[in-house]
C-alpha cells in the first residue's frame, strides 16, 4: 500500500532548479535511503514532502491525498515529521522542553517522553540540560526523539550521521534499527552509503535533481549506485527518465 | 538625607509603572523582533476606554479591565494579522514605520473623538488615587504607587510563568528562536506570533489603566509613555522580563533623583542614564579589553 507519492516534482531556491521532475513513491513499513552527493536535491525534496519548503510544480500525496499546498505544520498533524539537517534544535530550551514542543501536533500514539528516553538512554542525565549544551550525539538524538514525539507515520531523517563521533553515529543507527523493526516507515538520507544499504530495502539515488538509480536492495549493487553517485553510469540515467 | 531615601522609595515604586509600561514593547521584541512604535498610543487608546466606561457608565477602573483587556487582546491579534505580519514581510524596517504610521492614526482619531482636554481616572477610584502609608515623617508609600509595583511585579512574574510552564508559551520561545523550525514539529508560527502579540497588548492595557489613574492623559499622550518603555526596556536589556522590572525602576530612580536635584531634572535625569547605559554597552567590550591590557602590563 502506497503511503507517500511525488509526482513530476519541481522545487527551486529562486533561480536554482534543486529538484527536477522526481517521480517515486513508498509503501507503507519501507525504509528507503536517499542517496546522492552534495548538492544532488536530497534535502530540498526532503524539504518540501515536509513542506517546509513548497514546490513549483508536481504533487505530494500522503494516503492518496494531495498535500502538496498543505503547510508544514498542518502535514506534521497529517504524520509526516522531518530530522531537519542541522538537527534545529530550540538551543535556548532544555531537551524535555523540545520534546515537549512536538506534543503540539497533536498527534497521540505510542511516543512519550518516557518511551524517548527510553530509546536514547543518553538523554536521560541531560533531561533538564538546555540544548545548545549538548554534545552533537545528544543533539541528534533529541531531535529524532522530537519527531518521534509527534507519532509520525513516515519519519524522515536527513543527515543524521553529520558531524558525529563513529561512536554516536553507532548509537543512533541502533536505535534506528529498532524502530525500523517496530515496522515504522523512514526515509534516511545519508552520506555513507554502506550505512544506508545495510539500513534500508528500497534504495533511491539523485544526481543533480533528478533520480538516476532506484531499486529494492537486493536488486542493485553497490557498483551500480556508486556509478550513478558520481553519474558515470549512463544507461541508469537514461532507465530512469525514459519512463 | 531622608529626602534621598524618600526620593529612591518613590522612584522604584515608580519604576514599576515603567516595568509594567515597558514588558509588552520588550515582549514583542523578543519575540517577533519587532518595535512597536504604536505601543504608547495603544495604552492611551485603552486609558480612554476605560475612560469611556467610567464616565458614561460610572464603572470602576477595575471592572472596566474586565472588559478591555480582552477587547486589547482581540485588538493585538488583528494587529498581528494585518498589519505586523504583512509589513514583517517587507523587512526589518517596515513594521517600524507600520506602526509609528498607526501611532499617528490612533492619536488623531482620539483627539478628533475627545478633543484636546486632559483626563484621569483618578476620580473614579475614589481615595486610592491619594491614600498613603505613612512610613515615618518623611517617607509616605502611595497605595496606588504600590498597587502598581505590585501589578507589576505579577505581571512579570506571571509573564515568566507562562513562558516557562505552558505550552503556548514554550512554543512562543521557540517561535521567538526559530520561526522556520516550528512548522516541522507541528507548530504554526503564524497563530503563535498573533497570540504572542494579543497578550503583549493585555499587558499595554494594564499599564494604560495604571497610567490614567495616576496621572492625566490626553490623546497625544502616547509619545512620552512609548520613550518611557522604550528606555526602561533598553536599559534593562531587551527581551529579558526581570531585566525590564530592574530597568524600569533604574529608570524610575534616576528621574527621581533628578527631580530632587532640580526642577527640570526629572527628565534629563533618565535620558542621562538611558544614554549612559546605551553606550556603556557599545563600549563594553572595549573597557575591558583596555582593562585587561593595563594589568598585564603591570603583571
Amino acid at each position: 500500500m502506497t503511503l507517500l507519492a511525488v509526482e513530476n516534482l519541481d522545487v527551486r531556491h529562486g533561480l536554482l532548479q534543486a529538484v527536477r521532475g522526481v517521480n517515486f513513491s513508498i509503501a507503507k513499513g519501507e525504509t528507503v535511503a536517499l542517496v546522492g552527493a552534495n548538492g544532488a536535491g536530497k534535502t530540498t525534496l526532503l524539504r518540501a514532502i515536509a513542506g517546509a519548503q513548497l514546490p513549483t510544480g508536481g504533487r505530494v500525496l500522503m494516503n492518496s491525498m494531495e498535500i502538496t499546498k498543505i503547510p508544514s505544520h498542518r502535514r506534521v498533524g497529517m504524520g509526516i515529521a522531518l530530522v531537519p539537517e542541522g538537527r534545529k534544535l530550540f538551543s535556548q530550551m532544555t531537551v524535555e522542553e523540545n520534546l515537549m514542543l512536538a506534543r503540539s501536533a497533536g498527534r497521540r500514539g505510542d511516543w512519550s517522553i518516557d518511551s524517548v528516553l527510553a530509546a536514547f538512554p543518553n538523554l536521560v542525565p541531560r533531561r533538564r540540560a538546555k540544548c545548545g549544551t549538548l554534545s552533537g550525539g545528544e543533539q541528534q538524538a533529541t531531535s529524532i526523539g522530537r519527531a518521534l514525539m509527534t507519532n509520525p507515520e513516515i519519519l524522515l531523517l536527513d543527515e543524521v550521521s553529520l558531524g558525529l563521533s563513529p561512536l554516536a553515529v553507532d548509537r543512533v543507527y541502533a536505535s534506528l534499527q529498532s524502530l525500523i523493526g517496530s515496522g515504522a516507515t523512514i526515509v534516511l538520507v545519508e552520506q555513507d552509503l554502506r550505512r544506508a544499504m545495510k539500513a534500508a530495502n528500497h534504495n533511491i539515488c539523485m544526481l543533480e535533481g533528478r533520480i538516476v538509480l532506484e531499486g529494492k536492495s537486493g536488486e542493485i549493487t553497490r557498483e551500480q549506485i556508486t556509478a550513478a553517485y558520481f553519474g558515470l553510469s549512463g544507461t541508469a540515467r537514461q532507465e530512469a527518465s525514459a519512463p | 538625607m531622608m529626602i534621598w531615601v524618600n526620593q529612591i522609595v518613590q522612584g522604584i515604586l515608580l519604576g514599576g509603572y515603567y516595568a509594567a509600561i515597558a514588558c509588552g514593547l520588550s515582549f514583542m521584541f523578543s519575540v517577533m523582533r519587532i518595535i512597536n512604535l504604536a505601543h504608547g498610543s495603544l495604552a492611551i487608546a485603552a486609558a480612554f476606554a476605560l475612560f469611556v466606561l467610567a464616565d458614561r457608565f460610572g464603572i470602576s477602573p477595575f471592572i472596566g479591565l474586565i472588559a478591555v483587556l480582552p477587547a486589547m487582546a482581540l485588538l493585538g491579534w488583528l494587529l498581528h494579522r494585518f498589519i505586523l505580519e504583512r509589513s514583517q514581510r517587507g523587512g526589518l524596517l517596515v513594521p517600524i514605520l507600520s506602526t509609528f504610521g498607526l501611532s499617528i492614526v490612533i492619536d488623531n482619531l482620539l483627539f478628533e473623538q475627545f478633543g484636546a482636554n486632559t483626563r484621569s481616572l483618578a476620580p473614579a477610584i475614589g481615595s486610592l488615587s491619594y491614600d498613603s502609608w505613612t512610613i515615618s515623617d518623611d517617607i509616605s508609600i502611595g497605595k496606588l504607587a504600590a498597587l502598581t509595583f505590585v501589578a507589576a511585579v505579577l505581571l512579570l512574574g506571571g509573564l515568566q510563568l507562562f513562558l516557562t510552564r505552558t505550552q503556548l508559551g514554550r512554543a512562543i520561545r521557540a517561535t521567538a528562536e526559530d520561526p522556520d523550525t516550528v512548522g516541522l514539529i507541528g507548530i504554526n508560527a503564524r497563530t503563535v506570533n498573533a497570540a504572542a502579540t494579543a497578550i503583549a497588548l493585555v499587558t499595554v492595557g494594564i499599564a494604560g489603566a495604571f497610567l490614567a489613574m495616576r496621572a492625566t492623559f490626553d490623546p497625544y499622550a502616547g509619545e512620552p509613555q512609548l520613550i518611557f518603555a522604550f528606555e526602561a526596556a533598553v536599559i534593562g536589556g531587551a527581551g529579558s522580563l526581570w531585566g525590564t522590572l530592574l530597568g524600569g525602576i533604574v529608570l524610575g530612580v534616576a528621574q527621581s533623583l533628578g527631580a530632587q536635584i532640580a526642577g527640570q531634572g526629572f527628565l534629563i535625569a533618565g535620558h542621562v542614564v538611558f544614554l549612559a547605559v546605551l553606550f556603556g554597552r557599545l563600549y563594553t567590550q572595549q573597557i575591558l579589553a583596555h582593562f585587561a591590557k593595563l594589568v598585564g602590563r603591570t603583571a
